[in-house]
């Protein structure tokens, strides 16, 4: 993909983010993230019916790489199974962390594949990725 | 201005983060090589030349320390880990005890974590009360608002001589005499202005004061706490160990050395010590009214500069410090602190550990410029020039 594009889709992200504000839900499980080394801190919740996801929303404060990762993810994951949302995480987190990923489940988070050239921007991009994981735990849980 | 006691500044950094730490000038660097190379050895138990020469450099520095902030007595300069740990020994070595239930310590939002934290553990541990002075339009601390606030139950009032964000400067003198006339205790924090103002905890009737090394151009790892001798006799240490103790017999006796040395358990960081010790030569040797004039006029320069550019708004024009925050409109502070980074610029992005103030200045985070006197106005210029293309940040930074 195009660098100019890539930057698009993510200042367009940036600048307006899908399903920012959470609301009051007991049927949503709620968890906060934030990267120790820096100032992004993120809520994010999610609803899931019958192993599928139906709603994802979220909230905080976040730089330009965070807020418009946490967009496309919500974007990737909704509608999606559990099994499915969780095999998107985990190859995403693989293309920040330089290892061996499936590009084809990626969709259009594969915008992020060239931020490992910054590697302090690459804890800004997973930190709604480890939202979503820590749900996904939460939901297995609660399922056993 | 000595710019070339600063080889970093070779590479080309612009460096605004002084808030942080700041640069260390050769004189510091090499004398704790000299340590490190020449003489090591432990102090106060060799009989060896070495370790004779270790405890002179050494013990000199409490001397150097007393004089730079006209204490009265060597007994009264504590060498800690930093400003944070001082803070801590006075809350929990000294307060703990003398404070009762319902006491209460004034601070304010514009703190630093390790000017609330002790006093709200403190305030879980044993009940004192912990109240906020409320700052004025431009979130500054004013002697006004300090006399409302104290009541008859007012037993500490702990503030920082600098904000750190804000970089407010306070009348320590006056609210000195505030203290002393409602026998209040005064505690300092001068992390942020050890380097920048002159302080004398004499005139202004200071019971503890805090600072660290590496906020004054001298190492990590190393920090002071002044306090009133018959205080510092009266605090309990909260390390134990070799060096501080006088005897300690199997049967559970154990007598203590005194103030300050009973504070200072373990191996100190010796080569820190020499370190700061040059720093303070350092600043002496310049003259530290001349580094904050310098200092303030770059500030009112880069005020001047930056008020010119639409999209960026200031949040402490007037404070009489080296330090601004700031946003770009529209712009995360970290976004910026990165875009800076592409010029070489070395700012701070986030709450700056002054996590309460957001209450006050209504946005969580801002960037921080906080200057040295090896800054210069052509390194305000560069900035001045990167945040007026900041229109292409985000082709920068995404």
């Amino acid at each position: 993909m195009d660098k100019e594009i890539k930057r698009a889709i993510i200042l367009d992200n940036y600048q307006n983010p899908i399903n920012k504000g959470l609301k009051k839900d007991d049927s949503y499980i709620l968890k906060n993230t934030n990267n120790e080394s820096c100032i992004d801190n993120i809520d994010m919740m999610m609803k899931a019916e019958n192993g599928v996801i139906k709603d994802i929303l979220f909230d905080g404060e976040a730089c330009a790489i965070c807020t418009s990762a946490t967009s496309i993810i919500i974007k990737s994951l909704i509608g999606k199974t559990l099994d499915e949302a969780e095999k998107i995480i985990t190859n995403y987190q693989d293309m920040i962390n330089e290892k061996d990923y499936d590009k084809d489940l990626l969709g259009e988070l594969i915008v992020y594949e060239d931020i490992c050239m910054q590697p302090n921007r690459k804890k800004c991009a997973l930190l709604p990725s480890n939202a979503v994981e820590k749900i996904l735990e939460v939901i297995r849980n609660e399922k056993k | 201005m000595n710019r070339d006691d600063f080889p970093i500044l070779k590479d080309g950094v612009i460096y605004f983060d002084n808030g942080a730490t700041t640069l260390k000038p050769n004189c510091v660097v090499n004398e704790m090589v000299n340590y490190y190379t020449k003489y090591t050895s432990n102090i106060h138990r060799g009989d060896y030349d070495n370790a004779m020469k270790t405890n002179e450099v050494y013990d000199k520095v409490r001397e150097i320390v007393k004089d730079f902030i006209n204490a009265k007595d060597i007994r009264e300069i504590v060498y800690t880990s930093g400003a944070t740990e001082s803070i801590n020994l006075v809350a929990f070595g000294f307060f703990k005890k003398y404070l009762k239930k319902d006491d209460e310590v004034l601070i304010n939002k514009a703190e630093h974590a390790s000017n609330v934290l002790p006093w709200l553990v403190l305030e879980k541990e044993i009940g004192i009360k912990v109240k906020y002075i409320p700052l004025d339009e431009n979130h500054e601390l004013t002697i006004d608002n300090i006399e409302k606030t104290i009541t008859d139950k007012t037993k500490v009032i702990s503030v920082a001589h600098i904000s750190n964000v804000i970089g407010d400067v306070r009348n320590i003198d006056e609210i000195g005499k505030i203290c002393k006339s409602k026998n209040i205790y005064f505690v300092v924090d001068a992390a942020q202005s050890i380097s920048h103002y002159k302080i004398d905890v004499e005139k202004s009737n200071i019971s503890f004061l805090a600072f660290s090394g590496h906020k004054m151009m001298g190492p990590t790892g190393v920090g002071i706490l002044y306090g009133k001798k018959d205080l510092l006799e009266k605090t309990d240490p909260l390390k134990y160990g070799g060096g501080m103790n006088q005897s300690f017999e199997s049967n559970g006796d154990y007598i203590l050395k005194t103030t300050p040395i009973k504070f200072e358990a373990g191996t100190p960081p010796i080569a820190e010590v020499i370190g700061l010790g040059e720093a303070i030569k350092f600043i002496k040797s310049i003259g530290i009214e001349k580094i904050h004039d310098y200092e303030l006029k770059l500030k009112e320069y880069m005020v001047e500069e930056l008020s010119k550019i639409p999209n960026i708004i200031l949040y402490n024009k007037n404070s009489k410090s080296g330090i601004l925050a700031f946003n770009v409109e529209g712009v995360f502070s970290q976004d910026t602190s990165v875009y800076l980074n592409h010029y070489n610029i070395a700012i701070r992005a986030g709450n700056h550990c002054a996590k309460i103030l957001k209450d006050d200045l209504e946005i969580k985070n801002t960037c921080r410029v906080s200057l040295c006197l090896y800054n210069t106005k052509e390194e305000i210029d560069v900035l001045v020039k990167a945040l007026k293309n900041s229109k292409d940040i985000f082709k920068v930074v995404i």
